[in-house]
């Protein structure tokens, strides 16, 4: 009975003490610095890596057609809106004339003047003509003097100088007339290609400056995106690579496209590449100009080799590498690293075969004197 | 020879439990709240370990990146690169902002870092634990496992979207808050640029102004608009330096030449938890005194009652002839073992509790082992009242009552 009761008391305190001891020893180990780093691990792949460019720009047309008058002037009317398609050659408005039509008018009533007077000095060339021709048989018969015959042939040489200022009087009437009517034609705004209205900058009535834009047409066709690519990150671009164009109106729609060209000149500002990419087609409906586009750029595919996520490496002084799990013990292995694509994987050049085990992520940046313990999830991380 | 302090805790087991939990609870509040202490100066130890810097080159006479605004050229990183004894610099920005995610918002602060196959460069966090590093130039996000987001979310920081690609742990600024990691254009662009309407009020402004906008002259309103939308500054430069060479010499010949201020990470150290962290922590400092006093004064009542409880049964063993040592003896074991349960009861709650916390509670071994000592200090002092007291009893009370 004694014992019985002893045992008894003996068992509650035991039940106390034991859980107490037991978690005061889990939680002395298994937090603080004691506690072992939870690590994830990975096996190296085998794979083609297919490295990949990111950038961005805004979509802008290759021509862009700032239509303007020549000379200053006022705009009398503007026939189209912005947003009409055009075609090559359509009158989109016109300048005031102001006193070009009766310029004109006056150059025709010249015109006809100087045909007066072309025909006057005609008549007067050939009536000298006739005389000359009578007087020479008349003297040959000895029936005038030399002296009239020289008289004569002064007459028709003075009606042919006549006749043929005349004749210059004319065409030059003439062609003054054709450069009246042809700044007359200027005065008009005419679309060089086919295309569509982006800009209406003036209104009728508005006097502009010469070569100052009043509408602007673009060729849809002719749309690209202007893309800057951070220099750190741009190797390999090149023109006629295929691109995917993603706008910021449109998330979740990549458009086929192409770099077009690499441009010779970098900003160097920003430290950016430039390159211009192009759509495979016209995307309908037509991106606004000026709108920003994600662009990415597919570069050839590497050999086969092994690939490693990037989260995995990791640096030890100036040394690369990527931790292995060695029991509970953490050993860096430095590696040389090759390019590596948008999705987080990095070309391993030396230091790993496929198959080889690394430490992905852990929860805790290691050392050398980490102790590690391998889990599936690191805690705290969502699956 | 039996133990009487061993017989007598066994004899009433369950109220020495009872009281030695409630102890051990409230020596657990006081763990964490060193805890909460070591936390607060580890948070700003951790954003200078993380930031992986040996320098940080700041805006002239300024305490930036963290503790003061701060913002130097961007192009300022290249010309370090040329200082001696500089091994690698890299542009960072630093802004504590509101980061939404769907319905909900976390403060947290966002840093800007170069992106590229800089392994480890200075800036970078140095472990993921989800995801992967940024690989693109704009809009990726690496976030910390105490946003609340996760991988495939999306942020909105400012005008543009975020994926987050990858988690990190522990990586906090200097007053707890979370980061945000995302490609240093973008982070450039949300730190400098103005909102929407601010700009169109401000080209409006600029386009009623017959300087900038002169019939005579087009074009030029567009190139006096252009050249307002740019941003080309960072708060700091992180610097590492070549191995060997000396932080504060180095230091000093940016400081001379190039005309920054630096600061070593002595330095920095002593800006953040000096003067960055100074008011909280004593706070936080005085709140372990009083803590530690009330704990005392506790324990102190705690072992006066469980000794008048067994006056009587003292008196007893007086009567008996039982030596003075023997009962000092005995009450001195009770309250040390009053301590060693409250003390584990304690730092097992502490433990537990310490994660639940939205602030980071470092809990550190030392603090534990000074803390056991302590609370055994104060239990020996609280035990000397009631050792007095048990001495003086008459022995004629056993049979007096």
């Amino acid at each position: 009975m004694n014992r019985m009761r002893i045992s008894r008391r003996t068992l509650s305190i035991l039940a106390v003490v034991i859980p107490l001891v037991a978690m005061l020893g889990y939680v002395a180990l298994r937090s603080g610095p004691l506690a072992p780093v939870a690590v994830t691990v990975v096996k190296v792949e085998a794979d083609a890596l297919r490295p990949a460019l990111f950038g961005i720009g805004t979509v802008e047309a290759r021509q862009l057609h700032r239509i303007g008058p020549t000379a200053p002037g006022r705009l009398l009317r503007l026939r189209v809106e912005v947003g009409d398609a055009v075609k090559a050659g359509q009158v989109l408005g016109e300048m005031d004339p102001v006193d070009s039509d009766d310029r004109l008018r006056s150059q025709q009533a010249l015109l006809q003047r100087t045909a007066a007077v072309l025909s006057d000095a005609t008549a007067r060339h050939a009536y000298a003509q006739t005389q000359a021709r009578r007087y020479e048989q008349l003297f040959a018969e000895q029936a005038t003097s030399d002296e009239l015959l020289a008289a004569r042939r002064q007459d028709l040489q003075l009606a042919s100088a006549a006749l043929a200022a005349a004749r210059e009087d004319q065409a030059r009437a003439q062609s003054d007339l054709q450069a009246l009517r042809a700044q007359r034609a200027a005065l008009r705004l005419v679309s060089p290609v086919d295309g569509i209205v982006t800009a209406r900058d003036v209104e009728p009535g508005t006097t502009v400056v010469a070569g100052q834009a009043v509408v602007e047409v673009v060729d849809p066709r002719t749309l690209w995106v202007n893309t800057r690519f951070d220099q750190v990150s741009a190797g390999g671009l090149a023109a006629d690579l295929p691109a995917r164009v993603t706008l910021r109106s449109r998330r979740g729609q990549a458009l086929e496209a192409r770099v077009s060209r690499t441009e010779p000149r970098a900003d160097a500002v920003t430290e950016e590449l430039l390159a211009k990419v192009a759509f495979r087609s016209v995307p309908q409906p037509l991106p606004p100009i000026g709108e920003l586009a994600e662009v990415t750029v597919d570069l050839p595919a590497l050999p086969e080799g092994p690939v490693i996520p990037n989260a995995a490496v990791q640096r030890q002084g100036s040394r690369i590498g990527v931790w292995t799990a060695n029991g509970d013990r953490a050993a860096f292995l430095p590696v040389k690293l090759g390019r590596s694509d948008l999705d987080g994987q990095v070309q391993v050049l030396d230091g790993l075969k496929p198959g080889d085990a690394i430490v992905l992520h852990s929860e805790e940046t290691l050392s050398v004197r980490s102790r590690i313990h391998v889990v599936d999830r690191i805690a705290g991380v969502a699956p | 020879m039996i133990s009487l302090a061993g017989r007598d805790i066994a004899h009433a087991w369950g109220k020495f439990v009872f009281t030695g939990l409630g102890l051990g609870l409230l020596l657990g509040v006081t763990l964490v709240m060193a805890g909460v202490y070591r936390g607060m100066v580890d948070d700003g130890k951790a954003l200078l370990d993380n930031s992986g810097a040996d320098l940080w080159v700041v805006q002239r006479d300024t305490l930036g990146p963290y503790a003061e605004p701060s913002s130097i050229p961007d192009d300022a990183e290249r010309a370090l690169r040329a200082m001696p004894g500089v091994a690698e610099a890299a542009n960072v920005t630093y802004l504590t902002m509101q980061v939404r995610q769907g319905g909900h918002d976390v403060r947290a602060m966002v840093v800007g870092i170069v992106p590229g196959e800089a392994w480890g460069a200075p800036g970078w966090p140095p472990a993921l634990i989800a995801g992967r590093r940024l690989t693109r130039g704009h809009y990726e996000a690496m976030a910390d496992i105490a946003t609340g987001f996760e991988v495939g979310d999306t942020l909105r920081i400012r005008r543009n979207d975020y994926t987050v690609v990858g988690l990190t742990r522990r990586m906090v600024s200097s007053s707890g808050d979370p980061m945000v990691f995302i490609p240093l254009k973008d982070a450039q662009e949300a730190q400098f640029l103005k909102d929407n309407d601010a700009i169109v009020q401000d080209r409006n402004r600029t386009a009623a102004n017959p300087a900038f906008n002169r019939p005579g002259v087009p074009g030029l309103l567009e190139s006096v608009t252009a050249s307002k939308s740019s941003s080309s500054a960072v708060n700091a430069v992180l610097v590492r330096l070549r191995p060997g060479a000396d932080a504060d010499e180095t230091a000093e010949s940016i400081r001379r030449w190039k005309r920054l201020t630096v600061y070593t990470r002595a330095e920095m150290e002593e800006i953040l938890i000096g003067k960055l962290i100074a008011t909280s922590a004593k706070q936080i400092g005085m709140f372990l005194v009083i803590l530690a006093v009330v704990s005392a004064a506790i324990v102190a009542f705690i072992i006066y009652t469980l000794t008048m409880d067994k006056i009587r049964e003292i008196a007893v063993l007086k009567l008996i002839g039982t030596r003075n040592r023997t009962i000092a003896s005995m009450i001195l074991q009770q309250a040390l073992a009053l301590g060693v349960i409250g003390f584990a009861v304690g730092k097992i709650s502490a433990t537990f509790a310490a994660p639940l916390f939205p602030k980071y509670v470092l809990l550190m071994p030392q603090d534990s082992l000074a803390g056991f000592g302590a609370v055994l200090v104060i239990c020996a002092l609280a035990s000397v009242i009631a050792i007095r007291m048990a001495l003086r009893v008459d022995p004629a009370e056993a049979i007096g009552g």
